[in-house]
């Protein structure tokens, strides 16, 4: 990395960590699923936007993932901490799996096979027989994770909502410095390869079905670990909380936010996160015509995502800089 | 100095009538204004729901053009959560956190209630009246700060297999009902009832929300031998069964619960002369009914409406649900008085006595104390005659 990508991670590391010491609980809860959202869009891209596989599935992944913490947490005792690998595992797993029959089908016809994951799940989750843990339509009540001991022994409060949002935050880091080196290196190559061109990448020696299913897992399993965090966060899950809208709104999360960009999950996370509540401010009366409007906007302004036009707008002060 | 002694006893007994007198607030509520907050399903697949808030908001809006409670102007914040806990759960805490609203009222759904209850009964935040009739909402021990309103569906099963066993001890039950929380709380109270009876129901068949149709069940029912037939789902699914029940030829003695006992919204969809017979219960008037046409509270509703909320349907008895429980919180808000504090707003919740909304059947009272959480308690049996539903026997419950 150069130092004129490093400060803008830093100066964006910096407001992430003051954030929860400036604005309300509300908002840093807020904030927190904006995290989350993040990691699940990140999980998205990885998919869509650098491997070209189009999934309308993912808030499938991210009720497994949730349902993982919150069954290990309410049935099993488990530390909420401990569910995100399991979540993650499960996911990798459950992602694989469904990868390796799906990848089968291209483009618009996947899209249809994952779709029938995301309509599929709310129901599975009320089958009468996996009642005894998912809890059926009633669903799992989970408590709030306390901030640790350590942080008032140290004369320091932190209240629950701003401890839940340094955890998220952590994990979140981690992942995209996982997702970073993931997609640097040969195996990321790779992946834009069969996106590009997957006749020319097979022609390379890429074992095309190997990389697109792994990329499902991997996927799965980041949509997976938020699942797991944002249940954590809400503290219930119930099948109600995960319609297909939410695939949906997933997908509009990494196409606002950019494609093929990793930065462009944090903007979709903000855009799925706020926007909304805008529209809802601005209109009581008809709040998703508002967010259409809203969505046509961004889509013919920043045809390449927000991402696309930060980076457009920082490539057009440095050419006048450089033109002086 | 005995003057001194006195003057204190004096001023002590001038105190504590003054103190009580004095004003106490907690947020969201002053000299002015009582804010309250509410979530409610205006998208989404539980959209039609959403008449309920908007209707409360216009009676709000009566409210305050009358003049208020007790001079203070109501502040209706009412927003969207179609019906998904996630988004329940953040509006909620904007309502608490951000709008500062003195308590939350009628956020509709057992699943949203779920999702926000430990979060308001930790904050000590009122989850009032809450619109689902669920059992477990009447829980003031581990709860003191969530209470429901309309009888619940345990307590409705419970007196159509009352009805059952003294009218045919001999009856072959079928059930069909939707599988969730609704349907199964119907059911437990229907075999709670039947008590070591249950034997009689000799089939049970269950149909999801999303599901098209339910002719399959009702076909199932029909072979199973029942003569009786407990249909517990909602309006859609209803018109559906009663058509079908009908049409097969089957024609069992048939139970349909209260969710579903709307003229509008469901016999004239299925058929009324396919609806003769069909035995329900009541807690409040129906507004498609005839015989409460010239009845001073519907009459009252119906102006109501054309003034306040001329876009809402008259005849949906959502709207009218609506009216009633703003009535409730209405009397509560009243008695609360000066001390507009959570506390004690949810104690005044939890004392009234034989308090009526007139919009509710003759003799229907609503009652709560500090260890009974369950305002309505009590309904009518009614059996349809072609043209409206009959009330007959007495008033069921307490």
């Amino acid at each position: 990395m150069t130092r004129r990508q490093l400060i803008p991670i830093a100066v964006l590391l910096l407001v992430a960590c003051a954030l929860p010491l400036l604005v309300s609980d509300y908002r840093v809860f807020q904030f927190n699923l904006v995290l989350v959202y993040a990691i699940a869009l990140l999980g998205l891209n990885l998919l869509t936007g650098y491997n070209g596989q189009i999934s309308l599935g993912h808030g499938a992944f991210y009720a497994i993932g949730a349902y993982c913490a919150a069954i290990l947490m309410d049935k099993y005792g488990v530390p909420y901490w401990a569910t995100l690998p399991v979540a993650g595992a499960v996911c990798l797993l459950a992602g694989f799996l469904f990868g390796l029959p799906a990848l089968r089908l291209e483009g618009l016809y996947l899209a249809l096979a994952t779709f029938a994951l995301g309509v599929s799940l709310p129901s599975l989750l009320k089958y009468h027989h996996l009642e005894k843990w998912t809890g059926g339509v009633q669903g799992i009540v989970i408590a709030k994770p306390e901030p640790p001991a350590f942080f008032s022994s140290m004369g320091l409060t932190i209240n629950p909502d701003q401890w839940l949002y340094y955890f998220t935050l952590a994990v979140a880091i981690v992942m995209f410095l996982l997702a970073w080196n993931i997609l640097r290196g040969r195996i990321g190559r790779a992946m834009v390869a069969i996106r590009d061109q997957h006749i020319a990448a097979e022609a390379m020696g890429v074992n095309t079905a190997m990389v697109k299913s792994l990329a499902f897992g991997v996927s799965a399993m980041y949509t997976g670990v938020a699942g797991a965090l944002g249940a954590i966060a809400i503290q219930y899950v119930a099948p109600d909380s995960f319609n297909i809208f939410l695939s949906i709104v997933f997908l509009v999360g990494i196409v606002i936010g950019g494609l093929a960009s990793i930065s462009g999950a944090i903007y979709g996370a903000l855009f799925i996160q706020f926007v909304p509540n805008i529209a809802d401010d601005i209109s009581r009366a008809a709040p998703w015509a508002i967010f259409g409007i809203f969505l046509i906007g961004f889509v013919y302004l920043m045809p390449m995502g927000i991402a696309g036009a930060v980076r457009m707008g920082l490539a057009r002060m440095q050419r006048k800089a450089q033109n002086k | 100095m005995k003057l001194v002694p006195i003057a204190a006893l004096l001023a002590a007994a001038l105190a504590s009538p003054a103190a009580y007198a004095q004003k106490k607030y907690d947020p969201g509520a002053t000299d002015k204004v009582i804010k309250i907050g509410n979530t409610n399903p205006y998208s989404g697949p539980a959209s039609s729901y959403g008449t309920i808030g908007k209707a409360i908001g216009a009676y709000w809006k009566m409210v305050n053009d009358k003049g208020g409670i007790n001079g203070r102007m109501i502040e209706w914040v009412s927003y969207d959560d179609g019906y998904s806990p996630p988004k329940t759960v953040e509006m909620v805490r904007k309502l608490v956190e951000q709008d500062q609203v003195l308590i939350v009222f009628q956020t509709l759904g057992t699943p949203p209630n779920t999702a926000i209850q430990k979060y308001l009964n930790t904050k000590k935040v009122p989850q009032s009246f809450v619109a689902t009739g669920a059992t477990k909402w009447n829980d003031p021990r581990n709860f003191p700060w969530t209470i429901g309103w309309q009888p619940n569906y345990q307590t409705e099963g419970r007196i159509y297999a009352e009805h059952i066993l003294k009218n045919n001890p001999k009856a072959k039950i079928g059930v069909l009902y939707q599988n969730d929380d609704y349907g199964k709380d119907y059911l437990k109270g229907f075999r709670d009832g039947l008590g070591d009876k249950t034997s009689m129901i000799v089939k049970e068949v269950s149909y999801e929300v999303t599901d098209p149709t339910v002719d399959s069940q009702i076909v199932q029912l029909q072979a199973s031998g029942a003569d009786t037939f407990f249909n517990i789902t909602i309006p859609k699914f209803a018109a559906q069964a009663i058509r079908k029940a009908y049409d097969t030829g089957w024609k069992p003695t048939h139970y349909l619960n209260n969710v579903s006992a709307s003229v509008g919204s469901v016999l004239i969809p299925a058929g009324l002369d396919k609806s003769v017979g069909l035995i329900s219960t009541q807690y409040f008037k129906d507004p498609n009914d005839a015989q409460w046409k010239d009845d001073p509270a519907i009459k009252e509703f119906h102006a109501f409406m054309k003034k306040y909320y001329p876009e809402g349907n008259v005849l949906d008895p959502f709207n009218l649900y609506a009216h009633l429980v703003a009535e409730t919180l209405h009397q509560v808000l009243k008695q609360s008085g000066n001390n507009l504090t959570r506390a004690n707003v949810m104690k005044q919740a939890a004392s009234l006595k034989d308090y009526r909304p007139e919009g509710l059947l003759p003799g229907i009272r609503i009652n709560t104390d500090a260890a009974d959480f369950a305002p309505l308690e009590s309904e009518q049996l009614t059996r349809f005659d072609g043209k409206v539903f009959q009330r007959f026997g007495p008033i069921i419950g307490k």
